[in-house]
Order: structure tokens, then sequence, then C-alpha cells
């Protein structure tokens, strides 16, 4: 698990959205298409390719990319 | 020989009841007996019926509702509903379950007066007194000898109402349990709730319990958390929180959705995660507590909270897409509805063959959940 494959991950995951603009430091819920259900959808994505069940509070502790990296990185 | 002594005997000669010759040639009424044990015990869904209110709510008109809510068209559709009935204000639960039930009696070879006990599965009910399904027998006319409970229960209820059923017909020998499943849900919501308004729709579902030689309905399970019964709630207007000068006041969630104390509220997120879970483990012991495989199973049929959830279950669940059953599209989450009608879909579409083995899931409200496996 690297950054850069986590955050192109992402981006596949988000309707509409040009590839490179999302980055790692930046506020990825301050992204147009962002809304309630992206959050389960990272949640299923993230559950399906690393395992790893993140819940609701952990979205809401995480601004950046890295942050969510790290998080999930935490609880590998 | 009583049906006591009959068991004693068995049970004191420690011997396999249905290969023991000797006591067969022995004592011939033991034939009788194993005949009317076996004849009329075993529990089965023999025909379900399906209503809904004439009123649409489409995703044209949900977008004129909340024209913010444009840009997130395309993963809204992940939920996969395109439309949702609506009842009339002036309808109630019970209402939709008297049109199910006619049109369950217009539909299959059943009489009312066949029915022997029914069982009204609901969130609303008429009254706080009597039962609702004590009113059902009068606006159906059905036989005064009829059994009749309400039994208060959500999206895992029609596995509570069929393991009720199931426990009448097998246990205490009553035959055509009628199970009724309406939902008017939507007049629980806020006006501003849009996340509940794109996901529910009302409409109502009759079941028939009968009974036959084959074993129809398997073994249950079942799982109950109350810690988080707020995950799903309406906190004010009952007995713990009466209605009060905060009950109306808007609460908005982090993404901007209203409701208030009063009002329905769903924690999504809570709900997501509880479903991706708990349901995988609960196949395993539904499988389990059924000697049975994953292979073995035709179809599974879940509850059908949203089509986005059920997706995610049935990746991680590892179910393959041709087994799965998605049916929402038309209709949204109708509550304790939505397994008959997606099995109803199945039988509709001529899917299930006789013999054919589905498993059902359910879970919601409670929090709750439990399936079990149906033989056609």
């Amino acid at each position: 698990m690297d950054i850069d494959g986590f955050i192109k991950k992402v981006e596949a995951e988000i309707e509409d959205l040009e590839p490179g603009t999302l980055t790692a430091d930046k506020d990825y819920r301050e992204i147009e298409q962002w809304s309630s259900m992206y959050a389960l959808i990272l949640i299923a994505m993230i559950d399906t390719e690393y395992g790893v069940t993140l819940t609701g509070e952990d979205l809401k502790k995480t601004y950046t990319l890295r942050d969510l990296y790290h998080t999930i990185q935490s609880k590998l | 020989m009583d049906q006591t002594e009959f068991s004693f005997l068995i049970g004191s000669l420690n011997v396999n009841l249905l290969q023991n010759n000797y006591i067969l040639l022995k004592y011939p009424v033991c034939y009788l007996y194993l005949y009317s044990l076996f004849r009329i015990m075993k529990a089965f869904i023999s025909h379900i019926s399906e209503y809904f209110p004439e009123k649409i709510y489409s995703n044209d008109d949900f977008f004129k509702e909340f024209p913010h809510l444009k840009k997130n068209e395309a993963t809204l559709n992940k939920i996969g509903v395109k439309n949702r009935h609506i009842v009339d204000p002036d309808k109630t639960a019970l209402d939709l379950a008297v049109e199910a039930a006619r049109q369950l009696f217009k539909e299959h070879p059943i009489r009312p007066d066949e029915i022997e006990f029914v069982i009204f599965c609901s969130l609303e009910f008429d009254y706080t007194l009597p039962s609702t399904a004590a009113v059902f027998q009068r606006e159906l006319q059905l036989p005064h000898s009829v059994g009749a409970i309400d039994l208060v229960s959500s999206c895992t209820g029609f596995i509570h109402a069929l393991s009720v059923a199931k426990g009448m017909v097998e246990s205490n020998g009553i035959n055509n349990v009628l199970l009724l499943f309406p939902s008017t849900l939507t007049k629980e919501f806020h006006p501003k709730d849009y996340n509940s308004k794109f996901i529910f729709g009302d409409g109502a579902t009759a079941v028939l319990m009968g009974s036959r030689n084959e074993p129809g309905v398997g073994e249950f399970v079942f799982g109950t958390d109350g810690s988080r019964s707020d995950y799903i709630i309406i906190q004010d207007g009952r007995g713990r929180n009466p209605i009060n000068d905060d009950s109306f006041k808007e609460i908005r969630n982090d993404y901007g959705n209203i409701t208030c104390r009063a009002n329905f509220f769903m924690d999504g997120t809570g709900v997501f995660l509880f479903g991706i879970k708990t349901i995988p483990l609960l196949i395993d012991d539904i499988l389990k507590k059924n000697n049975m495989n994953k292979d073995d199973v035709d179809y599974f049929v879940f509850h059908q909270a949203n089509a986005f959830l059920l997706e995610t279950i049935r990746k991680k669940a590892d179910i393959p897409e041709e087994k799965f059953i998605i049916h929402l599209e038309h209709t949204g989450n109708t509550v304790a509805s939505t397994i008959p009608l997606a099995m109803n879909k199945l039988l509709r579409d001529g899917k299930l063959k006789p013999g054919n083995s589905v498993l059902f899931a359910a879970f919601g409200t409670g929090l709750t959940w439990g399936g079990t496996i149906v033989k056609f």
C-alpha cells in the first residue's frame, strides 16, 4: 500500500473527477461532488481494498487523504 | 394410545422413529400418528400478494423538490431507487394491509374463511388499543375463530413474523397464517429529510403461510443490539420522551440533511457499517444452522435497504451476481415488505423451481437482524 496508489483508488470512486485533482494534503471533502454517499463509498472501497472497516468517526477525524491513509495503516 | 404415550414408547425404546419396523408392525396405529404428525406440520410460504398506493414520487419529483442535490445525482443513483409509492395522508398501514390481503384472495385459491391466524407486522398502528390485527379481522370479515396479533418490527419484521408463524403451524397445528407487512413510514419524515425521502417508499405485502409434508422454512438465526437503538429512531412522541418544545426543532447533520426529534432519524453511515459487518457473518450463521453450504443456496434475498449497501455486502460475502436479488427500483425500501416483494418477483419471473432454496437475511431498527432458508 502506497499513498499514490491510494489516492488513485479514491479518485476512481468519484464521479466526473479529473485524475490528479486530489492530492495527499488537500481536504478531500472540499471537492464539489462530496456528499454523505461518498463517505459510504470510501468506507466500502477501503473495506474491500484494504480489509479495514473505518467508522464515521474515523472519517470525521481526517481532513486530508494523508490523514486517511495513516488511519488505514494504523488499523492494518 | 395418545400422542404422549406414543412419544414415551418411542423414547423409552430409544429407536429411530421412522425405521423401527417392530413398533410399526406391533402398533399399526403408529402409522396414523406418523402420517398425521408429518402430513400437516411443516410450514411453507404458499402465496404472496402486494399493494402500493397510487401516488408515485419519482427521482424527477425529488430533484424538483431538492434542486441543490442534482449535482449528486450520479452517486444517489447508486441507491438503486427511481420511483417510490407514497401513501395518502388520510390512509393508514391498516388500509394498505387490507388492500394487499384483498389482492391475495383475488389472485390465489384461498378464501378469508380459511384463515386461522393473522399477524399484522408493522411500525404503524391505527390505535394505541385495540390491536390493528383485531380491526383487520373486521375489515376483511374473517371468521371469529381467527387469532390476531400485532407484531412491532420493522426491517427485520419479515423474519420475526415468519418465525412466529412457523411456530404456530409446526407446534400448534394452525394452518393458513396470514402475515401482513404494511409500511407508511414516509408519513414520519421531516419535510426536509431528503435522505429518507430518496430511499423509502410505502406499500404492503400479504403473505400466506400454509402447511405441507415437506419442510418449507428452515432454522432461524436472530440478533439484537439495543446499544445501537438510536441508529434508527423517532425520539419523541411516545412513553420515554413525550412531545415537548424541542421536538420539532430542526436538527441538521454534517452533510446538511434535516430532521427533528419528532420525525424519523437514521444514521446512514452507522447503519451501513452495521450492514457490512453483521450481514456476512449472519449469512455464515444461517448456512451453518441449516447444515448447508453457499453453493446449496439457489437465491439470496436480503432486506432491500438500498442497492449500494446490498452490492457491498454481496461482494464482501462473495455471492454470485446471478444468485443475488436486488429489487427496489420502483418501490424503494418498503421496510418489512422488501423480502416478500423480491421473493414475489422471483416467483412471477418463473425463476423459482420446486425444491429451490432461498436464503433470507434482514436487518434494521433495533438494531436487529435475522434470517433463515426457505425451500420451494
